[in-house]
This record gives structure tokens, sequence and C-alpha cells, in this order.
């Protein structure tokens, strides 16, 4: 009965009358906001575009025929750099986890582990990336070690996946760490081990709790491949770079830049979404 | 009859407070022994004590006749023959109802998941939940989620039943279709332990219940003695208290 009488409704007309009156402010707002956008950035184009120096800035980082020249290129290069993040992101995952997991646990027979992975996570997590490429791209090939790769890719990747590891280790221990302790009474007093109370109970949520922090790591990740161009690799940076000193005009910078953000803000934007939908499931979880 | 559980003396602190004062108690099977006492009297931790996941300073526990606090003891093979219901639930909420209640006996008591699934299935049809067999855990009012952690504890059919204020955190309606579900198990002869608010409820299942006060038994007997005439004066005022509640 109660359905008859809601699909029977229809406004009443104080209601009606609000609805207009909520048409009229929004209509108000939008125009202001217009207004407003095309005031400010409409003055700031001017300013830009009237500048004395305006034409030397669009020659040296602007130049559109310039840009399309080298395109391939940096192209080319911003290739290796995703190889380099997806291969390297995967090494990180399969480390990060094996640190967290090792940082955690309570097993005596892997105390000195637990030491050894607090350790290296402080001094990775602690030193310049930058400094860390420099030792093992170029440190690493001059011990002359036999058996061991010069190839600076390969290097250059280690030296990341050496330090973003520690980030990692750090971002999925604090997900363990944030899984209430009653979720672990209840596994335990159903008989599951704390091995298995980890892999079944504890890990499933703690790493669905850190996807966002962590698509915010793999967005600087990719960002940080960038610096494996110092050790020669050609990368999207050194592409540019290479174009760059050729020609003294620093359009293939923009360029590089340009192609690294296309991919960079809509990760950004996706990480932002999933960090509020966690957000928002937490916050409608309760007593759980 | 043979005593489930057996408490000897059992002493627990946490730094200076002394939270159980040397407590002795006896559960024989198929009866059900109800804590009650003021929040904070001792009734959770004597539950968690029982349950291994907190170990005691002194005294003893024996299940089925063998020592369990006994540090040598296999504390996982010893929680295997417990069930435990907590207050607030405590299902996992990244695994269905079905999988919460599976989870134990194919990881731990080594079942085939059909069997499991099977046996999954019986329990929560027995219990009206068999259509949210398929649900996560949110999507489940409070007392369906309690009824499926109480089935979750007996999907492995332990030899003794541990019940931590299992209404405490459901509102007034939903505590009826819990305690039925617990007196249903009480009517299957299964041996438990409550700790508990619901005085009435208490009088229907309880074979003995035992009143505590700053970690004592003050007070034991059967439901009609300690409930409805009881002897010590601390009893009494507690189930004034109660009573002006509007809980008995």
């Amino acid at each position: 009965m109660s359905e008859k009488k809601s699909s029977a409704w229809s406004p009443s007309s104080r209601e009606l009358e609000r609805r207009k009156s909520r048409r009229r402010i929004s209509r108000k707002q939008a125009s202001i906001a217009a207004a407003s956008s095309i005031f400010v950035l409409g003055t700031l184009a001017i300013i830009l575009v009237t500048s004395p120096g305006w034409e030397t800035v669009k020659a040296t980082f602007f130049d559109i025929d310039y840009g399309r020249e080298v395109f391939p290129t940096v192209v080319q290069g911003l290739w290796i750099n995703l190889q380099l993040t997806f291969i390297g992101g995967a090494a990180i995952g399969v480390i990060a986890l094996g640190l967290a997991l090792l940082r955690t646990t309570k097993s005596p027979a892997l105390t000195p582990f637990r030491f050894l992975a607090t350790a290296y996570v402080d001094i990775f997590r602690g030193a310049p990336l930058i400094l860390i490429i420099l030792l093992v791209g170029f440190g690493v090939p001059a011990l002359g070690l036999s058996g061991v790769s010069s190839n600076v890719i390969f290097l250059g990747t280690v030296a990341v996946v050496l330090t973003y590891s520690a980030y990692v280790a750090e971002v999925i221990r604090s997900g363990i760490l944030s899984i209430h302790p009653s979720q672990r009474a209840a596994a335990r007093s159903l008989g599951l081990t704390s091995g298995q109370t980890m892999r079944f109970v504890v890990l499933p949520q703690a790493i669905r709790r850190v996807v966002p922090p962590l698509l915010n790591d793999f967005v600087s990740l990719l960002k940080d491949t960038g610096l494996v161009s110092i050790l020669g690799v050609t990368d999207a940076v050194r592409a540019a770079q290479i174009n760059a000193s050729r020609t003294f005009n620093y359009t293939p910078y923009v360029v590089a830049a340009i192609l690294f953000l296309l991919i960079t803000i809509p990760m950004t934007r996706y990480t932002d979404r999933a960090i509020r939908q966690r957000t928002s499931a937490q916050n409608s979880e309760g007593a759980i | 009859m043979s005593n489930v559980l057996e408490l000897v003396n059992v002493r627990k602190s946490f730094g200076p407070d002394v939270v159980l004062h040397d407590l002795s108690l006896k559960v024989p099977e198929h009866t059900a022994t109800v804590l009650i006492g003021a929040s904070g009297s001792g009734k959770s931790t004597l539950l968690r004590c029982i349950n291994l996941l907190e170990s005691i300073d002194d005294g003893q526990i024996f299940l089925d006749g063998q020592e369990i606090s006994d540090p040598l003891i296999n504390v996982d093979e010893v929680r295997r023959r417990l069930g435990m219901v907590f207050q607030s639930f405590n299902l996992f909420p990244h695994k269905t109802v079905l999988e919460n209640i599976t989870l134990s006996p194919i990881k731990v008591h080594g079942k085939s998941a059909d069997e499991a699934n099977a046996h999954a299935l019986h329990l929560l049809k027995r219990f009206d939940l068999a259509d949210k067999a398929d649900q996560y855990p949110d999507r489940l009012s409070g007392g369906q989620q309690q009824r499926v952690a109480i089935i979750r504890s007996l999907a492995v059919s332990p030899r003794l039943l541990l019940l931590d204020e299992v209404t405490s955190a459901l509102d007034p309606v939903l505590v009826n279709e819990v305690l039925s579900a617990v007196r249903d198990l009480k009517s299957d002869g299964m041996t438990m332990v409550l700790a508990t608010h619901e005085m009435g409820f208490a009088t229907q299942v309880a074979d003995e219940v035992c009143f505590l006060e700053s970690g004592n038994i003050v007070e034991r007997g059967s439901a009609e003695q300690v409930l409805h005439n009881p002897q010590n004066a601390k009893t009494q005022e507690f189930l004034k208290r109660v009573h002006q509640a509007g809980r008995l």
C-alpha cells in the first residue's frame, strides 16, 4: 500500500517553489564562477603573451616544429622508462612484501632477518635515490666482478628497485599494522596459526587498504626512472637532453615533460578517486 | 559427567591490576556456565585466558583433563577444540559469509572445500541465513553478523564454546534472534561458558551462574539461587542496579 502511495506522490507547491529557488541560486553561482575564471585566466594569458620576453620563451621552450621533430626519439626513450617502471615495479612488489613480512614477524628463528630488514629499510629510505643510482651504476662495474652485468639499464633498474622496495615495504607494513587486533584474535581463536592468520586474514585486508598509497608510489616510480639517465641510459629525459644540448633549444624537455604528464595525471586522478572510495568505505565499516 | 573445562586458582594481572584472583571453576559436559558482573569484573579476561589469548600468572586450566596452561602446549591445537564468539563479531570483512565459516574447517581441520561448504550451508539453513551465504558481512545486520560468527565457531565442532557478551553490541530487537540461536545450541548439548548482561536469558540457559566482582567469584549456584535469591550483598546490589536499568 505504501508503494502505491509513493508512486502517486507529486511534489507540493511549496516544494516546487523551493526547487525553483535552488535552480536560481545555482544558475547565479555558475555565472559568477564563469565570469571570475574568464577574468583571471584571461588576464594571466594577456600578461604572458604581451610580456617583452614572450617571443623568446616561445621559441626556446615551445617550438612546435622542433617539438614534432624530436617527438619520436623522446617517445622511444619513454618506452624505456615504462619498461623500467613495470619490470621494476614487479620486483619491488615482491621484495617489499618480503621485507614487510620480515619486519612484522615475531618468529624467533627469523630474528636476524628482522634486524637486517629494518637496517635495509632505514638505509635505502634515508639515502637519496640519485646516490644509490650512482653507487650501483658506476660503482658496481668498477668492482670488475665476473658474472655481474654492467648493462646500465639493468644496474639503473637495480638501484631504483633497491630504494623503492624500502619505501613500499613501509607502506605495506603500515597496512599490516592498521588491521585491528580483534581480527587476529578471531583468526587465532579459530585455530589458525600465526602464519595462516597473516596469509588469509591480515594480509588480504592490509593490501586492499594500501592500494591507494601504493598507486602514489607507482607514479613516483615512473617519474624517478628518469634519474637513470645520469648513467647514460637513453630514456625520455636523456633523449630530450641529447637533442636540447645539440640545438640549445629546450623544447625537447617540454615534450618529455608533457609525455610524462600524459601518463601521471590520469594515474594521480585515479589514485585520488581510489583514496576517496577507500575512505568512504572505511567510514561505513562500523564495528569492523 | 566429566568436566570439559576446569580452572584451578587462576590468577591474571595486567601490570599492578589483578584482574582475576585465584579463580576456580568447573564446567561439566553439556552444561552452560554463565558469568555475570559489571564491566571490568574480569568476565572477558577469564574467557580470553581460557582461549589462551592471554597467558595466566598462576593456577592451572584443564581442557578435557589436559593442562592447557602449560607453556609447552601447542596453542593452535588447543584452540582447534575451542570456539569463541566476540562482542564485536570480528567477522573477516574481505570474505563472504560462507568463506568466513569455511576458512578454519578447510585450512585448519583439513576438510575438503565441498565438505566444508556443505556443512556450512547446513548450519546457515538451520539459523535462517542460507540466503546470505555469498554476501559480505557489511551487508548484514548486527544480529545476522553475530549469528554468522556463532556458526563460524560451530563449524569446527568445538568441545567448548566461549561467548563474550555476544549481544552487547546489538539493539534490543536483534538481541533476541542471537539469544534464540544460543538457546538452540544449549538444547543441542553444547558445553558453553558465556559472559552476558541479559539476566532473563541467563535464567533460561544457565546450569550455573557465577557472579564476578573485581576478579573474584563472590557467588555461584543455579540461576534460581544467584539471580532470584542472592545471598551476597554485592550480588544483591548488582542485581538491584540491573533491575533498575530494566534488564531483568
